[in-house]
């Protein structure tokens, strides 16, 4: 998988030459990468290599967050191949469960305990059921979302790779990939697609 | 100060008791916010931070070190030595003598070190107050004692300067660069106008308005913890909600991302260390 995303990347050189707005941000963002590269130091669970980007970062890094479309759908592509679906084949978990970890915020910081669980971080961004008022607005609403759209199963497995790695759908969204970095485990994520497509979520009330 | 502590606590539940009963209006919540900011800037008139000031003033011009010189003897902040006034609203700046740019903090650390013969692991060992501490570090005094004689003058610093200009842009990198298992940079959550964390409003830090909410007030007071922090805290702990490891103390790459914000709140006037939540 690391492969292929590295593979993508070289493939994609050619074009991002082309885009690179001046030659003087190249060399601002090479000076910038190496003086990342030597002034941090591991603490906790947050080590040093968290500093490199992998394919996407380094694409959306050096596009301003807007890669050519040809590029865009090979990676997005490459992105949603590498999601890992429950063995079950169920999509839907238990949207209470999955309100408890929209709710968290914690995890994957120097100053979080190492391991699973951590939080989903779904209110830090979302709307999403309507009791909480306490939701941040960097993505959008997600109140009443499944029933808006239903919950098919082409629903389910959307939402559940959405939740899964983000930038299988847009490259340089702002989310994190959750099931990818294995911040949320597939069983959690199930419960997330609950809490947005179950009709009996507050959501869908 | 213990009833400033009891009063950010009493207030802190206030408006989280008002939201619930609201409802999850955008004008509701500018409310709220607005109440709270009204309440914090009632409190900077009796700033808990004025005691980090005085202490400040002391450590300036006491004859400390293994050289046992005084930074007010010694110490040479950009207008010549032992010169205050509008100092810190010029930083970061370049500093010839130690052929980098600097903002105030690293520059005072400098000047421990280099005139007083302090080691810079000592002062790097721990350099933020946290929590359980009964008072803040000597440096954060510091650069509170120096950050007060430019209440009321403008953040001026000097882009004509090309070495200057360069961590600028190195700076704007920064807060551009998404890395991490989150695939977070600065600019995720500090890019664009009116977005919130939570009920935390976001700055936009490549607005004017924005970087000037980001630099305006510190250092600071905060009522979380009731600690005396400084911007190169608030750098740290940004780092670490973005899932980075740990920036080095004092460090070029925290230095480029102040000269970033500070440069893009340029002529906002700074009103001097503040409050915080």
């Amino acid at each position: 998988m690391n492969q292929n995303i590295v593979f993508a990347a070289l493939a994609a050189a050619p074009f991002l030459v082309a885009t690179l707005p001046a030659q003087a941000d190249a060399d601002y963002r090479a000076k910038a990468i190496a003086m990342i590269q030597k002034d941090f130091k591991p603490r906790g669970q947050a080590g040093l290599d968290r500093l490199a980007e992998d394919g996407v970062q380094a694409i959306c890094n050096r596009t301003g967050n807007k890669p050519p479309e040809a590029i865009t759908k090979v990676l997005e592509a490459d992105q949603l191949a590498s999601v890992k679906w429950p063995a079950d084949g169920k999509l839907m978990g238990d949207w209470k469960k999955g309100e408890k970890l929209a709710q968290s915020g914690r995890g994957f910081t120097w100053s979080d305990k190492p391991g699973l669980p951590v939080g989903g971080n779904c209110y830090n961004c979302h709307q999403i059921g309507p009791k909480e008022v306490a939701y941040g607005t960097v993505g959008p609403s997600l109140l009443g979302f499944g029933k808006q759209r239903g919950n098919t199963p082409e629903m389910q497995k959307y939402v559940y790779s959405k939740i899964y790695n983000a930038k299988a759908y847009n490259l340089c969204s702002e989310m994190p990939r959750f099931g990818r970095v294995e911040a949320l485990s597939p069983e959690q994520i199930k419960d997330l697609v609950a809490l947005l497509l179950d009709p009996e979520s507050p959501v869908n009330k | 100060m213990k009833t400033l502590r009891t009063l950010g606590a009493l207030c802190a539940f206030a408006v989280a008791g008002s939201l619930g009963a609201q409802t999850t209006d955008e004008i509701d919540h500018a409310k709220a916010a607005k109440e709270f900011e009204k309440f914090r800037a009632e409190m900077e008139d009796s700033n808990p931070a004025e005691l980090n000031e005085l202490k400040g003033e002391e450590l300036w011009k006491a004859k400390r070190g293994p050289k046992n010189v005084s930074l007010a003897q010694s110490c040479d902040l950009g207008l010549g030595i032992g010169k205050l006034e509008g100092a810190y609203v010029q930083m970061p700046r370049y500093f010839q003598d130690a052929d980098a740019v600097m903002d105030a903090e690293r520059r005072i650390v400098w000047c421990m070190v280099e005139k007083q013969g302090f080691k810079f692991e000592d002062i790097a060992k721990k350099p933020f107050q946290s929590a359980n501490d009964a008072s803040a570090p000597d440096i954060t005094n510091l650069v509170m004692y120096v950050a007060g004689h430019s209440r009321g003058k403008p953040f001026a610093v000097n882009l004509q300067d090309p070495k200057v200009r360069e961590i600028y842009e190195i700076g704007k990198e920064v807060a551009h660069y998404r890395a991490g298992p989150y695939d977070f940079a600065c600019s995720t959550c500090h890019g664009s106008d009116g977005k919130r964390i939570r009920m935390q409003d976001l700055p936009n830090i490549n607005s004017k308005e924005g970087a000037t909410k980001a630099v305006m007030g510190w250092p600071a007071w905060r009522m979380t913890g009731g600690v005396a922090l400084t911007l190169q805290w608030r750098m740290n702990d940004c780092f670490r909600q973005q899932r980075f490891p740990e920036p080095k103390y004092v460090s070029d790459t925290v230095t480029a991302l102040l000269t970033y914000l500070t440069a893009n709140a340029n002529g906002v006037i700074y009103k001097g260390p503040g409050i915080k939540r």
